[in-house]
């Protein structure tokens, strides 16, 4: 399940649906990323993400597509919120639910790392000194190669 | 015809979100189109020569040799920052 959206979302709600689709998992993993209040520039106040409508949803589901060819999961669903997000705001959900706990976190894990580089959402973030886009993170390209190798 | 697409920051510097585009010839390569679209002034110099630019022909990744038809959409954006 894959959805872009500006509301926010409730983890114990995805949760209980992941179970009800997967009722045979022994395993459910579930990721949160949230706002910090320290990104690029300090005192981070707000961020606005923007993205590429139609696009997007593609992308998510094509890396929900990969996973499913790397491991066996029975269910996975990404939340990603858009819009302006204050600090401490929930951004992304990943929950992975599989037999197994070794396929749902790396396939969780696997899932957050291509959806960093490859879905096309662009954050700035708001500060006492104006607004400045983020820059994509050599770190996060780094972390890619782990998955190829 | 096809239909330029521009989101974060090169919306914002070209103060555009979408343009229709008449191509002279087509098909045409992203990195001619680039070439191309360079030339239209300052601030397009600075987007296509200088920064890092991706592009997606009909909301799919696009490399620099994928070649370009009538009626496609192209989107040009920066490295992504989502998660």
């Amino acid at each position: 399940m894959v959805s872009v959206q500006n509301e926010d979302f409730d983890v114990a709600h995805e949760y209980a649906a992941l179970c009800a689709k997967a009722a045979k998992s022994g395993a459910i993993v579930t990721f949160v990323g949230r706002v910090r209040d320290y990104g690029d520039y300090k005192d981070v106040e707000t961020i606005t993400l923007e993205h590429y409508p139609g696009m997007t949803e593609k992308m998510l589901q094509n890396i929900i597509d990969e996973a499913n060819e790397k491991w066996a999961i029975q269910a996975v669903s990404i939340v990603h919120r858009v819009g302006e997000l204050a600090a401490g705001a929930q951004i992304v959900f990943v929950g992975v639910a599989s037999s197994h706990r070794a396929n749902a976190f790396a396939a969780c894990e696997f899932i957050m790392d291509f959806l960093k580089t490859k879905a096309p959402f662009w954050k700035k973030e708001k500060t006492a000194d104006g607004q400045q886009w983020v820059e994509q993170k050599a770190s996060d390209l780094d972390r890619i190669e782990r998955w190829t190798k | 015809m096809i239909k330029l697409v521009f989101l974060a920051q090169f919306r914002e510097k070209l103060q555009l979100s979408e343009l229709p585009f008449e191509l002279e010839k087509t098909p045409i390569t992203v990195e001619n189109l680039k070439c191309e679209l360079a030339k239209k002034g300052e601030r397009w110099r600075e987007i296509f020569d200088c920064e890092k630019v991706l592009c997606a022909v009909n909301q799919e990744m696009a490399t620099p040799e994928f070649a370009i038809y009538d009626g496609d959409e192209v989107a040009f954006f920066p490295p992504v920052t989502g998660g």
